[in-house]
């Protein structure tokens, strides 16, 4: 053996460094105790976060990469370790957030034995990961980690899972990094077609209504300035999806609200008006379109994205622009005449005007004794710095957030968009957390899905990582109780819950917690939790039976959108 | 609904199979046939699928296979614009083995590859409906067994996958 040799757990180890990883979350067992011990070697120049459940360390570096646009990297052991991943792999995939998620497995002699705590990890993750591989020698070890942290945050991004044998972690080879540089099956820079530029810009120049729509892609591409400069110059008002708040500040004027199921009036009604469509890094989730056969079947539509499954995916497009929208806005920029659109601009005003009216003025400033949880939101607005980042789980408290949040910064939004992941907010918020302690990060939560993962509380504990939580508490499953009341003759099945103590639980954790109930004492209550020092927990009782509107319900049109 | 011959010129690494049969999988779209071998360049393989869907199913299928990290390329062509071949094995007892068959045999251009003292393995290649209609044929002689291929096909346009392979 070569003096120059090191373990393979050590090379795990100094691959994540040399990938100028700086925090891991993670959880450890038996088929990644090898690499726990390097850990401990190099516990200065990498920093790990014990979670207290695999899928708390991978929610958490899913809210880590979607703040940082770095590489979220979490590791477990095998088997059953390395199942509680799969959820977050899952969302990371349907969300295209960067992950390396680095697992154990039993020895290599072991393989396909069903030894203790085997599990076909990499079977059971095909479907939801970007790329995923099974190390068993020492040897390639470092090269999966390089082609692991390339795929991950190249192209679209999207998780990686690296299945590692315990004899692999143990044996030992030499260590040479070499990041990885590209290779032949995988293509991540696409150039922009110059003629779909100029047949876009044709169709743009022409115009009478056109209608920006923006999606996660902008962010993903780093391409804010672009989009900014494109809408000002081209006059076009925009509206952005779930994933897509924060590239354009809503302060812009031509931000003219948020699409889909539980977005804005205006945008979602008007979808059906425009008679130019462009959509830059969105890929027409159903939540945003509702029915397809009644989808801006007006609208001739652009598609600038990256990722040439999405074209014609969902919405059949006239012109496609593949490429990072960062290329293409630019060059759609300069071919584009400096225009406005004042009369389409006031059709959005005038039905925003409505919506105002109806329903975000009765949400923001009830008359009616309970609490309404858009009004927390409008008290958080007041306070919050113009780069808190919000972090949201999964519900109506995630609806009311985004509708209501005063989004400026990008990566100020953290949410389970595709998926749909009840329990990812309070880990996502950890890992957010993680990235700068200097910054707000407000961790807006449903009594529902802070049960599913609260355990995290213990990992806020022990970082001391100052995360606001609130948690909008309407002892119901808040969504689903809507959905009985409108399309289920109200039959509440199984969604309203007895809950427990919550402050208790909170203080348990040596979490300072406040809980308020009355309107006279939200506003102190907001201002006392963000000056505070360090984590708090602060529930808020709020209207039992509040329904989130405007609504499109399942399988109908965008423009049949209702405000109540 | 069209039959289609999807290929995947993929790299040669465990577990890319899987990766392409899910896609089928998750959208409920069964796989007529398939078949993989190595390409005629080292560590690139190829595989041939067959399907039977509509065109736009098949745009998606072919764009979703290509986003797997470890396929170089993907495409389709309808079966007007392939060359494409199977083949079929037939296991016959010997005591079903005379003068009629022997017509049948000649008539089919089937070939006799083994003989054994108890039964007799016939080859036929060609397109499905050949290969069938001695399959029916031959359940008239006492057929013991039968096995048929994938298709293995190549384009008629004149691209070749060293342009993808750079």
């Amino acid at each position: 053996m070569k003096d120059s040799m090191i373990r393979g757990a050590d090379i795990v180890v100094r691959s994540l460094i040399a990938e100028n990883a700086e925090i891991i979350f993670g959880y450890p067992g038996g088929a990644i105790m090898p690499v726990y011990d390097a850990l401990h070697d190099y516990h200065d120049q990498l920093r790990h976060v014990l979670t207290r459940h695999e899928q708390g360390a991978i929610h958490a570096a899913q809210g880590y990469a979607r703040v940082s646009g770095k590489v979220g990297v979490c590791i477990a052991t095998s088997g059953p370790g390395a199942t509680n991943l799969i959820t977050g792999l899952a969302d990371a995939q349907i969300d295209s957030t960067p992950l390396v998620c680095i697992t154990g497995q039993v020895a290599s002699h072991l393989l396909g034995t069903d030894a203790f705590q085997e599990t076909d990890v990499v079977g059971i993750s095909m479907p939801g990961t970007k790329w995923n591989i099974q190390v068993r020698r020492v040897e390639d070890i470092a090269p999966a980690i390089a082609k692991g942290f390339y795929i991950a945050k190249s192209g679209r991004p999207g998780p990686v899972l690296i299945d590692i044998t315990k004899d692999a972690q143990t044996n030992f080879g030499d260590f040479n990094y070499e990041p990885c540089l590209g290779f032949r099956s995988y293509r991540t820079h696409i150039p922009i077609e110059k003629s779909a530029i100029q047949e876009a810009a044709f169709l743009i120049n022409m115009a009478k209504r056109p209608y920006v729509l923006f999606g996660q892609g902008v962010v993903l591409g780093g391409a804010e300035t672009e989009l900014k400069a494109f809408l000002e110059k081209s006059g076009i008002p925009a509206a952005c999806t779930l994933l897509g708040s924060g590239a354009l500040s809503e302060d812009h004027p031509n931000y003219v609200g948020k699409l889909g199921m539980h977005g804005n009036y205006a945008p979602n009604m008007l979808t059906n008006q425009c008679d130019i469509l462009i959509a830059v890094g969105m890929r027409f989730d159903d939540r945003v379109t509702g029915d397809l056969k009644r989808y801006a079947k007006q609208a001739k539509v652009i598609h600038l994205e990256l990722d040439p499954a999405e074209i014609n995916k969902n919405v059949k497009c006239e012109v496609a622009v593949l490429g990072s929208c960062k290329d293409s806005l630019a060059l759609l920029t300069a071919a584009v005449n400096k225009n406005t659109y004042p009369d389409w601009m006031a059709k959005f005003k005038e039905l925003s005007d409505q919506e105002k009216a109806t329903v975000i003025d009765p949400d923001l400033t009830p008359t009616k004794p309970g609490l309404t949880m858009g009004e927390v939101i409008h008290q958080v607005n007041k306070y919050k710095a113009d780069d808190a980042i919000l972090v949201t789980d999964v519900g109506q408290h995630q609806m009311i957030s985004w509708r209501y949040f005063n989004y400026k910064k990008p990566r100020t939004q953290v949410t389970s968009g595709g998926l749909g992941t009840m329990g990812f907010a309070l880990p996502a918020a950890l890992g957010a957390q993680m990235y700068d302690f200097s910054r707000q990060v407000i961790c807006v939560v449903g009594d529902g899905g802070i049960q599913m993962t609260i355990q995290e509380l213990g990992t806020i504990m022990q970082t001391k990582a100052p995360v606001k939580i609130v948690l909008l508490n309407n002892n119901f499953l808040g969504m689903v109780r809507q959905w009985q009341q409108m399309f289920f003759d109200k039959r509440y099945s199984f969604t309203e819950l007895d809950n427990p103590d919550f402050i208790k639980i909170a203080e348990a954790y040596n979490i300072q917690a406040q809980k308020v109930s009355v309107r006279d004492d939200l506003q102190e209550a907001i201002e006392d939790m963000l000056i505070h020092d360090g984590p708090y927990f602060l529930e808020v009782v709020v209207e039992k039976e509040d329904n989130v509107f405007p609504m499109i319900a399942t399988g109908c049109s965008v423009e049949e959108v209702r405000l109540s | 609904m069209k039959r289609y011959t999807i290929f995947v010129i993929t790299e040669n690494f465990i577990g890319i199979l899987n990766r392409i049969t899910i896609i089928f999988t998750r959208r409920g779209i069964n796989i007529d046939a398939l078949t993989a071998s190595e390409s005629r360049l080292e560590g690139i393989h190829r595989i041939t699928i067959e399907v039977t869907a509509s065109e736009d199913t098949v745009i998606q299928l072919v764009n979703q296979i290509e986003k797997i990290i470890d396929v170089i390329k993907a495409f389709y062509h309808e079966d007007e614009s392939v060359v494409y071949q199977e083949i079929a094995l037939y296991k016959i007892p010997v005591s079903r083995l005379d003068a009629g068959l022997e017509k049948i045999i000649r008539q089919h251009n089937a070939k006799i590859i083994a003989a054994e003292p108890d039964f007799v393995v016939l080859e036929l290649s060609g397109h499905k409906e050949q290969t069938q209609e001695l399959l029916e044929i031959l359940k008239g002689y006492g057929l013991l067994e039968f096995a048929r291929s994938g298709r293995v096909a190549v384009a008629k346009r004149m691209l070749t996958i060293d342009s993808f392979v750079k």
